[in-house]
């Protein structure tokens, strides 16, 4: 669909960008040490650092991802949300106090802090950096598909105006304003939607969209011709000619009779509503022949309470077969074990004073995260019948069911989804030259430097990570945002935990066990993930069953493959050294 | 017990978190591999209605959703009870 760009939104967003950024600026002012740029000073209050994890976790997959998914799809979204919040037990209760008794600065730094081993912090450094970049990738790509429709620009200018934002913010103040940024984008992220979803209950459900025409049941059919041209229903795409907003509401409950709207429901009622209701949807099937590539987008009329439970994005789910549920089952347990995974995460434990601390800011975190994805339930179900949905792209659900409340709400979650980016940029850019400067320069090395020239090494990494980000973001331009951001998960899962909670709970770990369990984690889900027959299909335009692996998701085989390697090496390898009283954690 | 704690208060203190903190993750592992398993094998008790009109596959996420939150709780007042924090 073609948009135009909107006065109201560019001025809003301008504003809110160059807010953020001035702000940090106002920030760096104050002098950093390392272990300021780095930590934060160690100083952040509970509560800023636990709406601070909410803006760090919610980034694009979560709020335009999921929401597009259940606007698309159904239930299945939701269970996305699920995963992804259920990751937070395990970060909470078996890996957040042990890591900040032991940790410094990274990731790397609690691994390695009984061992003084080069091959850890190699290899739990290049670990970082790769779960760092499979993660900047969709993050780039949602903000580039962001800015087309808002402000009018071509994709590549999305990607390069979050780049260039992301690494102002970082190299002036680094964790110090990653943190506020994190905080506001949290905050508002959560209180913006809370208003949507308000005002979603209180429009109540519409047939039609509230619309008096009469319900449009004709196909769609978009098509890019050999010479990329883009023709709707076979006449050049224009504003008069485009694509229809999809998504209504085509019958209510029996028991509304001949009213056309319910007025405003109760969060509950809303629910029960949409299931007795019926919804039109519609599919997409492509076909190609010599005048291009055929996107067809058909209405069709489904039951609610059949888009309400779990099959509509899975089919494997309601197929029954073998390879889809282990697919389904891998996704799950890597979304599960991933949250405490991932090294950006990780990081914001350092940033509170103590353990109690550390504890208080995860509940907040929690809480504002499982709110969050409560609300992003609404969301999605409302943009579904809100008559306003692109059928080419999941992504713009949630801003669009915005505007289909008005110019100004539009404005104001396109710019707070945009900075939704931006904090989950900086906190990874962050992790990412942290991995760089301290551990690989510093201590892979053994370049000593002074606490100065380490700032300057973390800055001139950022740099770097910002333009390689850049890069992938503008190359990866077609790729599902979740897709991509699931393979970080995977990889983080299949590297990191295995070492993380074998080092905290089993005494008999041994420095080449964790080296081990990292590299080959790491290889053995990059490796899978590359051969998979979603990567097959979306990256090199091959069959998909010219794929050798059973299933794409990784994590089933993967995850557990790290344990293993881990115990195996760790009892060839000589018992550690009886570790100092200080670091003992029985 | 005042004399345990005098000799390695720390240690005490922070085994005593691991244990609430694995026992409480036990209890959602239970909750979480319950509703995968019904999504898996029983798909369709999913589309029961119990109460309130809505059904157990939206019922269910919201009380994981509610567990992670209610145990982040329990945890973080169990701990502080315990320990005079370091």
């Amino acid at each position: 669909m073609l948009y135009d760009s909107s006065p109201v939104a560019i001025a809003i967003f301008a504003a809110f960008v160059v807010g953020v950024v001035a702000f940090s600026f106002w920030l760096g002012r104050k002098g950093q040490s390392a272990t300021g740029y780095y930590a934060a000073h160690g100083q952040i209050h509970w509560f800023v650092n636990g709406i601070a994890f909410a803006g760090d976790y919610l980034s694009a997959a979560s709020f335009l991802g999921i929401c597009g998914m259940i606007a698309f799809y159904g239930y299945d979204g939701f269970l996305y949300s699920i995963g992804f919040l259920a990751g937070w037990i395990v970060a909470l209760f078996v890996i957040a106090e042990p890591i900040k008794a032991l940790g410094k600065f990274t990731f790397a730094d609690a691994l390695d802090a009984r061992f003084n081993s080069r091959g850890i912090k190699l290899a739990v450094a290049v670990s970082t950096l790769v779960v760092s970049v499979f993660y900047l990738i969709p993050q780039m790509v949602g903000a580039g598909h962001l800015i087309v429709p808002l402000l009018g620009l071509p994709y590549a200018a999305g990607v390069i105006l979050v780049g260039v934002a992301v690494t102002l913010i970082v190299v002036t103040a680094g964790m110090v304003s990653t943190t506020w940024v994190q905080f506001i984008k949290g905050g508002l992220l959560v209180f913006f939607c809370g208003i949507l979803v308000l005002l979603i209950l209180n429009r109540g459900l519409l047939v039609n969209a509230g619309r008096s025409s009469a319900v449009n049941l004709t196909p769609q059919v978009r098509t890019v011709t050999p010479a990329g041209r883009v023709l709707i229903n076979g006449q050049p795409q224009s504003r008069e000619n485009d694509l229809r907003p999809v998504g209504t509401l085509h019958a209510l409950p029996e028991r509304y009779g001949e009213a056309r709207t319910t007025g405003p429901l109760r969060p509950l009622e809303y629910l029960s509503t949409l299931e007795d209701s019926q919804i039109i949807t519609w599919s997409a099937r492509r076909h190609s022949d010599e005048a291009g590539s055929h996107t067809t987008y058909t209405p069709t009329v489904r039951e609610g309470r059949d888009l309400l439970k779990p099959g509509g994005y899975f089919k494997g789910l309601s197929s029954g077969k073998l390879t889809d549920q282990l697919d389904f089952a891998s996704l799950m347990l890597a979304l599960f074990c991933g949250t405490a995974s991932l090294p950006h995460i990780l990081i914001r434990y350092y940033t509170v004073k103590d353990a109690d601390a550390a504890r208080k800011s995860t509940v907040v975190g929690i809480a504002a995260i499982g709110g969050f994805y409560v609300l992003t339930l609404y969301l999605g179900l409302g943009a579904m019948t809100s008559g306003a949905l692109d059928p080419t792209s999941s992504n713009m659900a949630a801003p669009l069911l915005a505007k289909s409340f008005g110019e100004t709400l539009f404005a104001v979650i396109s710019a707070i989804a945009f900075t939704t980016v931006l904090g989950t940029v900086s906190g990874l850019i962050m992790a990412g030259s942290g991995a760089v400067a301290h551990d690989l320069v510093e201590n892979c090395w053994g370049l000593q430097m002074t606490d100065h020239e380490k700032v300057r090494a973390g800055k001139i990494a950022a740099v770097g990570l910002g333009i390689i980000a850049m890069a992938l973001g503008i190359l990866f331009k077609n790729f599902n945002v979740s897709f991509l951001v699931g393979w970080a998960f995977h990889i983080a899962a299949s590297a990191n935990l295995p070492a993380l909670v074998m080092l905290l709970f089993w005494p008999r770990t041994t420095k080449q066990g964790i080296t081990a369990a990292v590299t080959v984690g790491m290889f053995a889900s990059l490796g899978w993930i590359l051969l998979s027959a979603d990567t097959f299909e979306k990256v090199y335009g091959l069959a998909r069953t010219d794929s050798p692996m059973p299933f794409s998701q990784p994590g089933l085989v993967t995850i557990p493959l790290g344990f293993l390697v881990l115990v195996v090496v760790s009892l060839l390898s000589p018992p550690p050294v009886g570790a100092p009283a200080s670091s003992r954690l029985q | 017990m005042a004399s345990d704690q005098h000799q390695n208060p720390l240690g005490q203190s922070r085994s005593r978190n691991r244990r609430i903190g694995l026992a409480l993750f036990a209890i959602y592992v239970l909750l979480y591999v319950g509703f995968m398993g019904i999504v898996l094998f029983q798909p369709d008790a999913l589309s029961w209605r119990p109460f309130g009109g809505v059904n157990l596959a939206i019922a269910y996420g919201m009380v994981l959703i509610a567990a992670a939150f209610i145990l982040a709780v329990l945890y973080m007042v169990a701990c502080r009870r315990r320990t005079p924090d370091a």
